[in-house]
């Protein structure tokens, strides 16, 4: 086992990506930041809420999305599904989709699929915490990165926010 | 998580675990149904028969609708207009459909045991959609949805089944879900509907006084009166089944407390149930028939994933 980021730099991390979804000028009307559960969703809780911290005045629009149902696994194992919230409309506004490990893109692709059930964005982009780089399946980059690690398939990236610590074990 | 067993035969053979699971996964999909795309690809490789050998209106819109809200491919069969009527076994016709790559069977028919006899001689994940009077398990897991809905819980919760008890599917499926669940369960109705024995089988109270059961429990999942079924004379007439047996709007309104009404449908309007209880807001009639769309979108999806 290996720890990647300590409490340390975790913290520092999400205050980076914060400031980095923010930099250019944020639209809040037409953003929503979407979390994907259920392991994006405390990553994604900690970036909206450091967000809000850096823009107390901004109606900051958060929606959590459950993308079990839109697998392409389903005959290979079931997955439990999770709580989906959007209540904000996403019709022509930009979508931040928010995960903690960005691995083979399978996810993603997901949630692509899932998030053009609920309308038409303009524009999506992509938010992780960590991207294991070339171990992607699919054509899918992030917008917005932690950090970027080498790893090979046996391995696993898990956050533990218990400890508030990413390991490679 | 994955439920217990390859095919859903009946209530009998879940466990506790099982209904949980199943009906948190309804949860799931009662949200995707209010969502502006009702549909999601999680089936959409596989190829579902719906078999049904007795007639059905409900049950078989709310399955294919479910199969179609899955994206799954459907292929509806019923026995009247097919070659069944000339001859053909249960087996041969579904082993004919079988071989042009059907992955469930979902099964409606009027002899008990069907589809267990079916389960023993095929590959495919097979769904009872009610067969003869054994069980009609979604009729059951979408009842204990729209309890769980109206009350939160079904811990504990006194269900009074009323009517006709033994030709009765749905009143089996219901015994056998809400004792694993934890809730209590009358049955009332004529004696002559009442099959004996089923207080030491299935340690549900038995009464026969509908205006006791009323008064007794929270929740009256009122039955039709399956005259289809019965070859002999039960009771005297309809009318005066309506009149000692039927839920009125009196015995209601007289009640000092709400309770729920369930009805698995189709209603025989002024015999087992008045018009105006039917309708009224103590009803979840129509709520139970969305809840079905859930229940069996969850009951596919669950039971996709086995081969």
């Amino acid at each position: 086992m290996k720890i990647i980021l300590t409490p340390e730099q975790l913290r520092l991390t999400i205050q980076r990506l914060a400031h980095q979804l923010t930099e250019e000028g944020l639209d809040f009307e037409r953003t929503v930041f979407i979390g994907i559960q259920p392991r994006g969703i405390k990553f994604a809780d900690e970036v909206v809420s450091h967000i809000k911290k850096l823009y107390p005045d901004q109606n900051v629009q958060y929606g959590k999305l459950d993308i079990t149902f839109y697998r392409d696994d389903v005959r290979n194992s079931i997955h439990i599904a999770n709580q989906t919230s959007m209540n904000h409309s996403i019709e022509a506004k930009t979508v931040i989709l928010i995960d903690d490990v960005l691995y083979t893109g399978r996810t993603i692709r997901s949630a692509l699929d899932a998030l053009l059930d609920f309308g038409r964005p303009a524009k999506v982009e992509l938010c992780t915490l960590i991207d294991r780089r070339f171990s992607r399946e699919l054509p899918i980059q992030p917008d917005y990165c932690g950090w970027t690690i080498d790893s090979i398939v046996t391995q696993r990236v898990t956050v533990q926010w218990d400890l508030e610590q990413v390991i490679l074990h | 998580m994955q439920l217990s067993t390859k095919h859903l035969l009946g209530i009998r053979d879940l466990n506790r675990e099982d209904i949980g699971l199943i009906l948190s996964t309804a949860l799931q999909f009662k949200d995707v149904l209010q969502r502006p795309v009702k549909k999601v690809p999680s089936l959409r490789d596989v190829t579902i028969v719906n078999l049904f050998y007795e007639n059905s209106t409900r049950t078989r819109i709310s399955f294919e609708l479910a199969e179609k809200r899955l994206s799954a491919d459907t292929i509806n069969f019923t026995a009247s207009g097919s070659s069944v009527s000339k001859g053909e076994t249960l087996l041969d016709t579904v082993n004919n459909i079988l071989s042009m790559k059907v992955d469930m069977v979902v099964m409606r028919h009027s002899a008990s045991g069907a589809p267990h006899f079916l389960a023993k001689h095929i590959p495919a994940a097979i769904v009872n959609a009610g067969d003869g009077i054994n069980e009609h398990p979604t009729q059951g897991l979408l009842d204990a949805l729209s309890i769980t809905q109206a009350l939160g819980t079904l811990e504990g919760v006194r269900v009074a089944i009323i009517g006709d008890i033994m030709h009765s599917r749905v009143a089996m499926s219901n015994i056998y879900l809400l004792k694993k669940m934890g809730a209590e369960v009358m049955v009332a109705g004529p004696p002559t509907l009442i099959p004996p024995y089923i207080q030491e089988a299935f340690g549900v109270k038995v009464e026969y006084s509908v205006k006791e059961a009323l008064q007794w429990c929270d929740v009256a999942n009122v039955l039709r009166i399956q005259l289809e079924r019965q070859n002999q004379p039960l009771f005297s007439s309809l009318r005066e089944y309506n009149l000692v047996y039927g839920v009125t709007r009196k015995l209601v309104d007289n009640l000092k407390k709400d309770i729920v009404i369930l009805h698995p449908g189709p209603i025989n309007r002024g015999v087992e149930l008045d018009s105006d209880v039917a309708d009224s807001r103590h009803s979840l009639i129509l709520q139970q028939v969305e809840n079905g769309v859930a229940v069996r979108m969850a009951v596919l999806y669950l039971l996709a994933g086995k081969d």
